[in-house]
């Protein structure tokens, strides 16, 4: 190896000069990451402006890409799917008619429920879907969890919406951009879902590890005792999250601090549900424009539906 | 960038063309890009592509960046990676003037020195990174070990990408 070049530049005096500015703007420079630093650490969302741009360019690439991937990912399973499809008719035509009496029974309580509520005058929010997107890319590189949503503000995404797989909860929104959002992942160490469990209603947070594994920790009383597959939904807590979303289920027996798997893994899932939050924030007091300006049509500051409970 | 050597005779070397002057940057640029590839991760499984890129191009040739070279460099790593905007651009910084450091003490060095130093750079920007990104309570660690480890055994393979790339740009 050679010794470095640029750190002699000879008798010029220009170059001299110009060698030292050059470590004086690195001097500075660094001095004003150190600021950015603790800027972005005070204030995380302060640079969003700037993520969104660069997540603009880079999402259809990431989309594209992605096609090509399910594309070609697509052709072996249609092979095996071909010929193992007979064999799997049967199994479900079988499954088929042992649910169906577990779904007469499902339609006798759904009534019966509905019926009760009305008795009791309960009232509900229905909650409105906002857009399906496909998640694109995510911070594979860094210790936080998010990933990158296909749809933005133009589609109605605003911050703190929260984001639901097939399976269950994935996250909420973190920024949007035109075109783009950032989603929190569930797993994500700075990211807290209240949740019940679906047995007996017991309270508790959903906590992100960031090695893609959750903590279930109780809120409401000490030795809460956890069992191996209990189930746990949002409990609508907070208002951000709808009540009712599958979040995780407990890997093994614990107290106050369980182990737990969530129930979407993101790794596998294709399409996002964006609902509105649960209890959207107050609207901002109307600035006074002359011109009337469009709304986007599913706005979340329009007024929340208040409905009682209606069918399924 | 470096100026280029003004050519004073008839055997020096031609400069370089603009594009193999930026050559450096836009392959650390596609480092960082690595990160939009379309997978969900539960886990850091990404090797930090960027940060890699830079070292290889640094500890092959000294005159690769200007001092300042890693600022802009570490702020696009910043706008992809999903880091706190700033960490990429401060710890790749002081990695470059770590490096500058070590330039002027061992003049002469092999390659095993040149992946010892590229080691410890990777090591402290990836614990470095964690600390300021995310809750000293979260359970990263197991995952961030294995990370840096391929990252610092990723080394040598980047060392031979950016040295063939070197190549291909023809300077002597």
């Amino acid at each position: 190896m050679a010794p470095s070049r640029n750190r002699r530049p000879g008798f010029s005096r220009r170059a001299q000069y110009g060698l030292f500015l050059s470590y004086v703007i690195a001097g500075a420079g660094a001095l004003v990451a150190l600021v950015l630093l603790a800027l972005s650490s005070v204030n995380p969302p302060a640079y969003a402006a700037a993520r969104a741009t660069v997540a603009e360019l880079t999402t259809p690439l990431s989309s594209g890409l992605a096609a090509i991937g399910r594309g070609l990912g697509s052709i072996p399973a249609g092979i095996g799917e071909h010929f193992a499809v007979k064999a799997r008719n049967a199994e479900l035509r079988r499954e088929l008619a042992d649910a169906s009496r577990l779904l007469q029974r499902a339609r006798t309580l759904n009534y019966d429920n509905r019926r009760l509520r009305a008795l009791l005058h309960f009232r509900e929010r229905a909650v409105q879907p906002v857009v399906t997107a496909r998640l694109v890319s995510s911070t594979a590189s860094s210790t936080r969890r998010v990933a990158v949503l296909n749809a933005g503000s133009w589609q109605g995404v605003r911050e703190g919406q929260p984001v639901q797989g097939p399976e269950g909860l994935i996250g909420r929104i973190l920024e949007t951009g035109p075109n783009t959002a950032r989603v929190l992942l569930i797993t994500d160490p700075e990211s807290i879902v209240p949740v019940r469990r679906t047995r007996d209603g017991l309270a508790a947070l959903v906590v992100g590890r960031g090695d893609g594994m959750l903590d279930v920790r109780s809120v409401s009383l000490a030795n809460a005792a956890f069992g191996a597959g209990d189930l746990f939904v949002t409990s609508g807590t907070g208002g951000i999250f709808a009540p009712n979303i599958p979040v995780a289920r407990v890997v093994r027996r614990a107290s106050d601090i369980a182990l737990a798997r969530a129930l979407a893994q993101p790794n596998t899932l294709d399409f996002a549900l964006v609902q509105q939050a649960f209890l959207p924030p107050p609207a901002p007091k109307p600035a006074p424009t002359a011109t009337p300006t469009a709304m986007p049509s599913p706005s979340p500051t329009s007024a929340p539906t208040l409905a009682p409970s209606a069918p399924e | 960038m470096i100026p280029p050597r003004p050519r004073a005779g008839p055997f020096d070397p031609a400069p370089l063309s603009p594009v193999a002057r930026w050559l450096p940057a836009f392959s650390v640029l596609a480092g960082s890009l690595l990160t939009i590839w379309p997978v969900i991760a539960g886990i850091p499984l990404l090797p930090p592509f960027g940060l890699l890129m830079l070292l290889g191009w640094r500890l092959l040739r000294s005159d690769s960046f200007p001092i300042w070279g890693a600022l802009p460099l570490g702020l696009f790593d910043d706008l992809l990676s999903g880091q706190p905007l700033g960490s990429a651009m401060l710890l790749w910084q002081l990695c470059l003037f770590m490096i500058d450091l070590i330039d002027q003490r061992m003049v002469y060095r092999d390659f095993w020195q040149d992946w010892l130093i590229a080691g410890g750079a990777i090591a402290f920007c990836l614990l470095a990174g964690r600390a300021v990104a995310t809750p000293l309570a979260a359970h990263v660690d197991t995952a961030l070990m294995l990370q840096l480890a391929m990252t610092i055994m990723l080394f040598p393979l980047i060392a031979r990408i950016c040295t063939w790339l070197d190549g291909k740009r023809g300077d002597a």
